[in-house]
């Protein structure tokens, strides 16, 4: 065995291990940190298959997005030591319906799927590359992703304004 | 005990010296020799393929070593070993061939760099604070001002109990050093020492460090919450938010230079301030100094160094985050921690202040690169090298620590103001700046000359400056510090 091979079942062996720890733990701040050690995982996944540019975003987004989950999501809302959560049966029972959906859509896509068996290398200008194709080929799309995502940003902004009417009302926080 | 430590304390901070001199530039002599002898061979027995892939046999380098193969390219010309040498030689020189001896000895050099470096760096620290404090800081272990204490200490942590707090989360209490670890080593692997001198040229070093920064903050996070105490839980919190607000004007601080070179590779970005002084990425225009600035500071608050350190503030929060470690985990912490400042400062030397490379003109050491070997290893000391490198992050460093111990810790709303209303805006303003800069003003411009030689005054006065007043001081011991001190510290 190769040691591509070893360090990939190893890292998936990890990814698909905190993605249950992260449907098992009833604790919400350790799902968020097995959902991380999923996210860090595929990340390093992609180290490995020498796509670094990918595997560093994923990192950076994907480490700072659950950092910020925790901190304003989980933190602030719940108590000290977190609320155990359990699920109602109605909600069960459309979490399996979809799981199975997503299940089978999955397994008949690596059915089809032709695999390619290439060992990748490192590319010398992948970033310039992809600088190149986010601001030329795919401007439009890029630029809608980001006016979506500014709309986004406003609309949040505007829900957590507390009391514009009433003159300064962002004073207080904290 | 200790008379013998005293008495050795001297030959061991020589031979430190002397190896550290020597460590410089050994390796990359050594694949140096090894790639040329790939090279050599190669052309020799006209190998297909040249190169990367052919394995070198122990023959093969016992007969090149004895000088028996022609077409030999420098260094190893240079010597010629008898027999006894070239057997020893020859297995050192095979085991090198091979990227997994590589890759294990850069492990090993990057875990070896940061434990020393933490302890020495926990010593100076105590050192620094002392003279400003005018005290005098450890002395006893080992003699020569307490030159072992870090030694001490961390023989002393490895000794202590682990203590584990019942109320406790039992896996990620215990994970949450190494979570805060393993990053700050990381991102050694991407860090260049000098253009050889690096375990991963990856073309998106930059970010990938700023990735392992930002992984790092989890591990704090995790010790807070996991500890269950509302102390550790606050300095948790406040880390978190420092790091948050923090990485957008770092970011924008980050985008300059990028823009003005175009590249993430810290290789490309360090070789192309090799021209001497004036052409230090941070002197190119007023915008890139105004960038390294809010880069110092931005990395300053994510390295949770005073003035920015409330997650540990302990005249408030007992020590935040790492309240209730102890033993070696809580010593992790402060690996991790001065590990990360010596990156900061390391990256800091890598964008902004010429990399690996010395004041002086790269060009102007050029035939030393390929002359005997004494040569290049002057030219390692005087031109470009790890040693450089190594220097100016130690000095952006002790300009941490020097902020510590002058200025006051801020409270959490002026970090978040100064943030937000201050750093942010104006790393903005930089940024568009420096675009409009690019874009309408050409290097060799009146403008662009203009700026450049203003921007290298500028830092040429900052740096005599402080040569200056450190001389001042030195000079005028006797007036300003008093003879007393002068008598019991020696180099006030």
């Amino acid at each position: 065995m190769s040691g591509e091979a070893i360090a990939f079942y190893m890292l998936a062996v990890l990814a698909a291990g905190s993605a249950l720890g992260c449907v098992i733990a009833t604790n919400i701040v350790r799902m968020a940190l097995c959902l991380l050690g999923t996210l860090g995982a595929v990340a390093l996944l992609y180290f490995l298959m020498a796509a670094n540019f990918l595997g560093v975003i994923q990192l950076i987004v994907y480490a700072g997005g659950t950092l910020i989950l925790i901190v304003f999501g989980i933190m602030v809302t719940s108590r000290m030591y977190g609320e155990k959560l359990k699920p109602r049966r109605s909600e069960a029972l459309i979490g399996a319906l979809v799981v199975l959906a997503l299940f089978a859509g999955l397994v008949a896509i690596l059915w089809r799927g032709p695999w390619v068996t290439v060992v990748p290398t490192e590319q010398p200008n992948s970033v310039a590359a992809i600088g190149q194709a986010l601001l030329g080929t795919y401007l439009v799309p890029f630029e809608l992703a980001s006016v979506l995502l500014l709309a986004v940003m406003i609309g949040a902004a505007y829900l957590a304004q507390p009391a514009a009417r009433n003159g300064r009302g962002t004073e207080r926080e904290e | 005990m200790g008379s013998i430590l005293r008495k050795v304390a001297f030959p061991i901070f020589l031979i430190g010296v002397a190896a550290i001199i020597v460590i410089a530039w050994v390796p990359a002599l050594l694949y140096g020799t090894v790639d040329s002898m790939r090279d050599d061979l190669g052309r020799f027995y006209k190998w297909e393929p040249r190169g990367e892939h052919a394995t070198l046999t122990l023959d093969n380098i016992r007969q090149y070593l004895e000088g028996s193969i022609a077409g030999q390219s420098a260094p190893a010309a240079h010597i010629r070993f008898g027999r006894s040498t070239a057997a020893a030689c020859t297995y050192v020189l095979w085991l090198l061939q091979f990227r997994i001896t590589r890759d294990v000895l850069a492990v090993v050099g990057v875990v070896g760099f940061v434990s020393l470096f933490a302890m020495f760096a926990i010593w100076w620290e105590r050192k620094v604070a002392a003279r400003m404090q005018s005290r005098l800081g450890p002395m006893r272990v080992g003699g020569w001002h307490g030159w072992a204490q870090s030694l001490a200490d961390g023989i002393k942590l490895l000794q202590k109990e682990d203590i584990f707090i019942a109320g406790a989360d039992p896996v990620l209490f215990r994970m949450a050093a190494y979570v805060a670890f393993i990053p700050a080593l990381g991102l050694f692997i991407a860090l260049p020492f000098s253009a050889a001198w690096i375990a991963r040229d990856l073309d998106v070093g930059l970010i990938f460090i700023l990735a392992m920064y930002g992984v790092g903050v989890l591990g704090v996070l995790i010790a807070g919450w996991a500890s269950n105490n509302k102390w550790s839980m606050f300095g948790a919190m406040r880390e978190a938010c420092q790091m948050i607000s923090y990485e957008i004007p770092l970011g924008f601080a980050l985008l300059v230079p990028i823009m003005t070179v175009g590249t993430l590779r810290l290789t490309t970005i360090g070789d192309l301030q090799s021209g001497g002084f004036q052409t230090w990425l941070a002197f190119r225009n007023p915008f890139l100094l105004a960038a390294a600035l809010i880069f110092f500071i931005a990395a300053l608050a994510s390295c949770k160094r005073a003035p920015f350190d409330l997650p540990e503030a302990e005249s408030e929060l007992v020590a935040g985050f790492h309240t209730e470690y102890s033993g070696f985990r809580w010593a992790l912490f402060f690996f991790a921690e001065y590990a990360e400042m010596f990156a900061a400062g390391a990256l800091a030397a890598i964008l902004f202040f010429g990399a690996w490379y010395s004041p002086l003109p790269a060009a102007w050491g050029e035939s030393w690169r390929h002359g005997p070997l004494w040569q290049q290893a002057l030219h390692g000391v005087v031109f470009s090298g790890p040693l450089w490198l190594i220097g100016k992050g130690i000095f952006f460093v002790y300009v941490q620590m020097w902020l510590r111990w002058t200025l006051p810790r801020v409270r959490l709303d002026q970090v978040m103001y100064a943030c937000v209303q201050v750093m942010l805006p104006l790393a903005m303003l930089v940024l568009l700046a420096n675009t409009f800069w690019e874009w309408q003003v050409r290097d060799r411009s009146v403008l662009g000359t203009v700026a450049n030689l203003v921007c290298t005054a500028v830092g040429a006065a900052a740096v005599l400056a402080i040569i200056g007043v450190g001389l001042y001081g030195f000079i005028n011991r006797r007036r300003l510090v008093g003879t007393q001190v002068v008598k019991h510290l020696p180099g006030a």
